[in-house]
């Protein structure tokens, strides 16, 4: 990793850490950064590759101890987008030459139109939906199934779960999320899917082999004889911040530290976000009234400041939303 | 001038495996192949890297340099892949260490000259040939990870109508709009997690009239694969390696495979 030699110093302050994550932003205006870096370097687009639709807004049925956009079922500081408004933005984005499409939340689930969007996506290109697993009735899984089994394209289904265990994983994600978690998996699986396990990495990195060879037992008992799994590093803003500490002081990009990186490595290089308050850097910072970009695709397509503590975790494991990537470990 | 070529010849990775190489060299000459082109990733994953080279020169094949050659020729530390699973970590740095201890300084030196690109005019279509994708050595282009749209941007932005690949090791092939083409060659290195012990490589036939759709065919090469298995095995390579040379299913570097082709598979 390219940053594992900086001096990190262990300290706190949760003061900053909360002033920089305020809950929601105010108005749909990008304001200021909450606390502007000098040396924070530019990340230019270097392509469009990825749309991202932030489907349900901050609405989530479930409230993570951990999430880095403090979702839950009662905050609506960013609201459903209508399947009218993908439908457009799916027609926009084809001049961009879009590589593939993300759909997350929020818990895409929630949405009742998520079926005929995903339908009309990938007529377009492939397509990842990041569900919680814990909401994925018949109404909606069945058609959704149907449509991926006759599209071209890829339709990946990315299951969270954090822990193989209801007693690693509910702490965390709620009480009785796991089984809830497992059966939805049970049922991608029964519907031909191979969903992507998709962990934080809520344990000490030590036990990342020991976790890993848990989730694959335990994916195994369910008749998942090769799965998919995605270790995530967390990022300590949102709940997250109070969970386990905000970043330090230390912990942001500097124009130095981009000397001999490949910046593509980072989601803002090829991704926007979509929400119902206009398009964002990327989904980690929708809190982030600094990161709201525009509301269009060509205002959203200038550089990004990496000013914020997240893209510190970020550039140190490059393109952690996507489908592949995410921690590596050193077995040699 | 020489005249252009009416039927050309593109393989994809060899992966050290120099035993399908010449099979493939000797079937697309006896199919009427003018010019042989080789997108490049010679090493890995097979036995004896250095008997590839002297194929590729003997019988003049147009080579560009893939990310494998490009690592190895540099002496970087890995392919540059992008593997995340430890899983798939641990072959990957297996068989780069293998092949850059047993690629000679001399082969290094000449893969380092490799172009990253090849071009040609064929009948009025710009034909680019690249390893990854025309803006990026080491990206994976899949057939249900790629959009047309996003095809139809790398021809506008790269001006070229016909576009070849390899990297990724499963060959297919889409028309676009206006007539362009976008195929993924294959690789020659191991089979194409199909089941079958081939490998693939593609025939491109471009028409006798000016701006004629040209025709594009995957070829499947049989070749002497329990020879090669018994190459691997003498080099004390991974048995899992041995494994998809004799039974055309992938068992190693599977992290990287959308979901369609993965389910393709048996692994």
């Amino acid at each position: 990793m390219p940053g594992s030699a900086l001096p990190i110093e262990p300290q706190r302050d949760i003061a900053r850490a909360r002033k920089i994550h305020s809950p929601a932003p105010a108005s749909n205006g990008a304001g200021p950064a909450a606390e502007s870096r000098a040396d924070a370097p530019l990340v230019r687009l270097d392509h469009l590759d990825t749309l991202w639709f932030q489907v349900t807004g901050t609405i989530c049925n479930l409230r993570c101890v951990h999430c880095f956009i403090s979702c839950a079922p009662d905050n609506d500081s960013f609201e459903f987008l209508s399947l009218a408004e993908v439908e457009d933005w799916l027609r926009r984005s084809e001049t961009w030459g879009v590589k593939e499409y993300y759909f997350t939340g929020g818990e895409p689930f929630m949405h009742p139109d998520l079926p005929a969007m995903l339908e009309r996506t990938l007529e377009r290109g492939p397509a990842s939906v990041l569900t919680n697993g814990t909401l994925l009735p018949a109404r909606a899984l069945k058609p959704i199934a149907r449509t991926a089994r006759a599209a071209s394209y890829s339709l990946e289904m990315r299951v969270s779960l954090d822990g193989p265990s209801p007693e690693m994983n509910d702490p965390i994600r709620g009480d009785g999320t796991f089984d809830r978690a497992m059966e939805g998996v049970r049922k991608l699986l029964e519907e031909g899917f191979l969903p992507i396990i998709t962990a934080t990495q809520v344990w000490e990195p030590e036990r990342d082999e020991e976790v890993r060879q848990a989730f694959v037992a335990r994916l195994r008992g369910l008749g998942y004889e090769n799965p998919r799994l995605k270790i995530l590093p967390s990022l300590r803003i949102g709940r997250e911040a109070d969970r386990v500490r905000p970043y330090t002081n230390e912990e942001h990009v500097t124009e130095a530290m981009m000397e001999g990186y490949d910046e593509r490595q980072l989601l803002c290089a090829s991704s926007r976000v979509v929400t119902n308050r206009g398009i964002y850097a990327c989904p980690i910072l929708i809190e982030t009234p600094a990161a709201r970009m525009g509301s269009t695709l060509e205002e959203a397509s200038r550089p990004v400041r990496l000013d914020e503590s997240a893209c510190y975790t970020c550039w140190l494991h490059g393109a952690i939303c996507s489908n592949y990537g995410g921690i590596g470990q050193d077995v040699s | 001038m020489s005249p252009e070529p009416r039927r050309i010849a593109v393989f994809g990775g060899v992966y050290s495996n120099h035993l399908a190489l010449a099979a493939a060299i000797g079937d697309a000459a006896a199919r009427g192949a003018e010019t042989l082109y080789c997108l490049g990733d010679l090493g890995a994953f097979g036995p004896h890297p250095d008997r590839v080279f002297p194929l590729l020169i003997d019988h003049d094949v147009r080579v560009l340099r893939g990310n494998y050659d490009d690592s190895i020729a540099r002496g970087l530390d890995d392919c540059q892949c992008g593997y995340t699973d430890p899983r798939d970590n641990y072959f990957a740095r297996l068989s780069y260490r293998y092949t850059f201890r047993n690629t000679h300084e001399r082969w290094r030196r000449w893969m380092g000259r490799l172009p990253g690109e090849i071009r040609l005019e064929a009948n009025g279509a710009r034909v680019l040939m690249c390893h990854g994708s025309p803006r990026r050595m080491n990206e994976f282009l899949w057939e249900s990870a790629t959009s047309t749209q996003f095809l139809t941007w790398l021809a506008r932005e790269h001006e070229a109508d016909i576009m070849l690949a390899t990297h990724t090791g499963i060959p297919w092939q889409r028309s676009l709009p206006g007539g362009g083409l976008f195929a993924n060659v294959g690789v020659l290195g191991r089979p194409a997690n199909d089941g079958r012990t081939e490998v693939w490589y593609a025939l491109l036939d471009f028409g006798a009239d000016t701006g004629a759709q040209p025709n594009l065919e995957f070829v499947p090469v049989g070749y002497d694969h329990e020879r090669l298995a018994g190459e691997m095995r003498d080099e004390e390579l991974p048995e899992e390696f041995v494994e998809t040379i004799l039974t055309g299913w992938w068992t190693t570097c599977l992290e990287v495979l959308p979901a369609r082709e993965r389910a393709r598979g048996r692994f």
